[in-house]
């Protein structure tokens, strides 16, 4: 990492300067983490009297559980979904703003605010809205003939916190493409729109190559979102249910630590999703790399 | 007494890199001293090592009969103008001058006092409340100025303070900058790449070369007797003809033609120099010159030319209303006085 | 737009009035819902706006829903608010003086230090859960405002965003400064923080809604109800076991706990689109 060649010479300020953010993290970050990697290789007895040391054991009976494998696939497809719709919507959104040069600010402030509901709030939200007796949404379903209820059908459940989760990132994603677009210089689509192409046909051989980086940076961000962010829609409405339909991996590690009370596994699952945050984060820096070091 | 020593002063980055490889330099009281050279010779470096902004490798600086190798830059009573003024842009005209006396701890109305005179020696008066942002190019390098003497420093270093104006300015701003260094006395040590500021501005001036100082002496000094290949190119506009020639009982034989050889030179081969002014059109002369291109520039005009049979390149600047056409061959001579003659092995003068 | 074609301009403003119409409508309905008894909402929301606006709202606010086990609103509110201004103010100030030390200064274990930094971007609350609660507990920090905040103020981000700034700001001011006198904590007063102002309110914007919408910290952190927050209070309401959801009163809560961070983003929002887009690159 760069310093500036201009620096200040002092034996113990820096210290000084940089101690509160370690202690912070050494207690709150590092402690911890260290404390899951550990617990991941006990196992504790029913009355908490006893550990003993398991070894991987922990990690090979949650990959011949059941439930976790299938907490696995609903986050991946929940992920997925949420990804793709709240980029696609956005996307389309983001060209149809950057199109109009007059009122683009006025859309904008019409899009972005969703972002700052938090994902609870969310999901509080639109679990009203689908409300199977009173809910506006599930009353217009019922007049198309569906009967909603995500109290019994877990698709109709995982649609709810899809949609619920969706609806707040698209502003996020929203801010990013329009930014993007912006950034790409008119003067390449005017020499385009004068070698006879399209908007249609400008949009997918100019822009959307030009894009990419920005498409590549969403898709890591968005499955951050959707893997750890989303806790807050989960548990303030379906509570991972029916059954398992929406038992997604951070609200399966926080039920099993608090209300299974089965600390091995839920430490087990933490490192798990740690080596998940590490790989996203790991790929999402070499894309900052890139752009940043100018 | 504030002038400055400079005793054998070296500086060697981290990787082994020299850039200055020992420098001595006595800067009297009061003196205007400019360090002259091409990018990358070190001048910059050197004048930071004086202001503190760079640590010395080896040997010492003194301010005024004080070394201040280990002080710190505000501690040796200095003050510089940068390049690019590096005025706090937060701050009005008001507060960057104010803000080196603030923190010396300088009483609210006295500092109120300086500043206000430091202001209208510059003109800046009425821009007291304005930040650097609404100010011009010109009127921000007055502050960068004013900044400086408001301290009233035992010295003045200068980075390239001109290199950001436009010609015209950076003309009217180099007079003022000597007529206020006059007037204040101050010890001035002035860095640029630009001859013609280095040769006005300068009592003293430093032509460095490759982190060593090439020579020392008044402007004119170095003008008239450049002690190298490299001081004679550097300086001068347009720059000084060069080339090979040998000197034997006829006398110096160029290329172009033989003339009378300086007094007491060793026979041999020799580097020939000849400023352009002073070759003068004479129909018998014994230079010859195939002229390309004539540039008028008002009171003279510049040939350029080539010597007939020979790829050397000549530019000889004429005055008067005669002058030559393209295509013309020229007959040129020049006084026995003002031929340079340099070593071609060492690029030293030989007289 | 490059060329005019008039159709492709309408569908272009059908496309972004009907999504921003597909944002609001929820919002919407949620407010029509708040201002409705909780028998006219029973059967079927209404479309328009009720009678019930200043009755519903001083009602959670003041005294809350005893049924639903929640404190007057007011309380989470101010918890809310005590809690986003700690997290932000916390964050800033201690990335300010790491990104400050790691730009200015060479010290050893400097990388050392970076890399610590760098980690807890790789650690979010949700992948250590439990351990991170059992440190809390043992500090004797739940049912806190420390334990509430002091945890999520370690920022790898806000560090590199001041670093990043940091970078950018010219050598020579630092030069002019040392020559003018000034040492490294009167740079940092006088020079860099004034510099960093716009990066600064653009953060306290990002941050202030990062700590306004804290979900499951405090869901940890709190057992006492006086130290709930409303994001997470609102949970407690909706799901309050065999009772029927109040939706009027609950409506009347999401309003609540949503309208802070949106009018903070709305009323910065040049800010705040600046420092995302920073934040993130």
């Amino acid at each position: 990492m760069r310093t500036k060649t201009v620096t200040f010479r002092h034996k113990w300020l820096p210290y000084a300067l940089i101690a509160p953010q370690i202690v912070i993290t050494l207690i709150f970050f590092i402690w911890p983490a260290s404390q899951a990697l550990y617990q991941s290789v006990l196992r504790q007895d029913a009355f908490g009297l006893r550990t003993d040391f398991v070894g991987m054991a922990n990690f090979v009976r949650l990959f011949a559980d059941d439930n976790y494998i299938n907490s696995f696939v609903t986050t991946i497809s929940f992920s997925a979904m949420v990804a793709g719709f709240s980029m696609g919507i956005a996307l389309i959104m983001a060209i149809m703003a950057d199109r109009v040069i007059r009122r683009a600010m006025v859309y904008r402030t019409l899009l972005i605010w969703p972002y700052a509901v938090a994902p609870a709030v969310a999901g509080v939200l639109w679990w009203f809205l689908f409300n199977p007796t009173i809910g506006i949404a599930a009353y217009a379903l019922d007049g198309l003939g569906y009967d909603w209820n995500h109290y019994r059908d877990g698709g109709d459940a995982m649609t709810l916190i899809v949609v619920a989760s969706t609806w707040r990132q698209v502003s996020y994603n929203f801010l990013f493409f329009l930014a993007g677009l912006q950034a790409i210089p008119r003067s390449l689509t005017e020499a385009a729109a004068i070698d006879g192409a399209g908007p249609v046909k400008r949009f997918v051989t100019i822009q959307l190559p030009l894009l990419s980086p920005t498409v590549f940076f969403l898709i890591v961000v968005n499955v951050v979102y959707a893997f750890f962010e989303t806790f807050g829609v989960v548990h303030a409405t379906t509570s991972g249910g029916p059954g398992q339909a929406t038992n997604i991996l951070v609200y399966k590690v926080w039920r099993d630590a608090f209300e299974g009370l089965n600390l091995g596994s839920s430490a087990a699952q933490s490192v798990i999703l740690m080596v998940l945050v590490i790989a996203l984060t790991a790929i999402q820096f070499r894309y900052i790399e890139r752009k940043v070091e100018y | 007494m504030s002038n400055i020593q400079i005793n054998n002063v070296r500086k060697t980055y981290p990787g082994g890199i020299d850039a200055i490889r020992g420098i001595t330099l006595d800067i009297a009281d009061g003196e205007f001293c400019v360090l002259v050279g091409p990018s990358g010779c070190g001048k910059s470096t050197l004048l930071r090592m004086i202001a503190g902004l760079e640590t010395i490798t080896d040997g010492s600086v003194s301010i005024g009969d004080r070394v201040v190798n280990d002080l710190e830059p505000a501690e040796r009573d200095i003050a510089m103008v940068f390049q690019n003024y590096a005025l706090y842009p937060h701050m009005t005209v008001y507060g960057n001058m104010a803000y080196g006396l603030k923190n010396r701890g300088v009483p609210k109305d006295k500092i109120k006092v300086m500043v206000d005179e430091a202001a209208a020696t510059l003109g800046l008066s009425e821009f007291l409340t304005r930040k650097p942002a609404q100010l011009s190019g010109g009127q921000r390098q007055r502050v960068a100025m004013g900044r400086a003497i408001v301290r009233q420093p035992q010295a003045f270093l200068f980075d390239e303070p001109l290199s950001n104006l436009d010609a015209k300015l950076r003309l009217k701003t180099r007079v003022e900058i000597r007529d206020l260094q006059q007037r204040l006395g101050t010890t001035s040590i002035y860095v640029t790449h630009d001859q013609m500021e280095a040769m006005t501005l300068a009592d003293q001036l430093v032509v460095l070369n490759d982190g060593a100082v090439e020579q020392v002496g008044t402007p004119i000094d170095v003008y008239n007797r450049p002690a190298s290949v490299f001081v004679a190119e550097f300086i001068g506009s347009p720059p000084m003809n060069l080339m090979p020639g040998e000197i034997d009982e006829s006398g110096l034989v160029t290329p172009a033609g033989v003339v009378a050889a300086p007094a007491g030179v060793r026979h041999g081969a020799v580097t020939i120099g000849i400023r352009p002014e002073h070759l003068h059109p004479a129909s018998d002369g014994p230079l010859r010159l195939k002229v390309r291109v004539v540039e008028h520039l008002g009171a003279s005009a510049n040939a350029h030319g080539t010597v007939p049979g020979h790829a050397v390149e000549m530019i000889a600047s004429l005055t008067g209303a005669d002058l030559p056409a393209k295509g013309e061959t020229l007959g040129l001579t020049v006084a026995a006085e003002n031929l340079h003659l340099f070593d071609p092995e060492t690029g030293r003068r030989l007289h | 737009m490059v060329e005019r074609r008039p159709f492709l301009t309408f569908i272009q403003h059908a496309v972004l009035i009907l999504g921003a119409a597909m944002f609001v409508f929820p919002i919407y309905l949620a407010f029509v819902a708040s201002t409705h008894t909780a028998a006219e909402v029973s059967g079927g929301v209404p479309l328009l706006p009720g009678a019930e606006m200043i009755r519903n709202y001083s009602l959670v606010l003041g005294e809350g829903i005893s049924a639903a086990g929640a404190p007057p609103l007011w309380i989470m509110l101010m918890n809310s608010t005590i809690m986003a201004l700690s997290i932000t103010i916390g964050k800033i100030v201690i990335s300010l003086l790491s990104a400050f030390a790691v730009v200015y200064f060479k010290f050893p274990f400097r990388m050392l230090a970076f890399w610590t930094i760098f980690v807890t971007l790789m650690l979010p609350v949700e992948v250590r859960i439990l351990p991170t609660f059992e440190v809390v507990a043992q500090l004797g920090m739940l049912n806190s405002y420390a334990g509430l905040s002091i945890p999520l103020i370690a920022s790898a981000t806000a560090t590199f965003l001041f670093r990043q700034f940091f970078m950018t700001v010219p050598d020579q001011l630092t030069e002019a400064a040392r020559i003018d006198g000034a040492g490294p904590m009167k740079f940092f007063r006088d020079i860099l923080l004034p510099l960093s102002r716009t990066n600064l309110a653009a953060l306290f914007v990002i941050l202030f809604i990062y700590g306004w919408n804290q979900y499951l910290w405090p869901l940890l952190v709190t057992t006492d109800e006086s130290y709930y927050t409303i994001v997470m209070g609102i949970q407690r309401m909706a799901n309050a076991g065999e009772e029927t959801p109040q939706w009027h009163l609950i409506m009347a809560t999401a309003i609540l706990a949503l309208l802070p961070p949106v009018v903070v983003i709305l009323a910065m929002q040049r800010l705040f689109v600046r420092g995302l887009v920073e934040v993130e690159k």
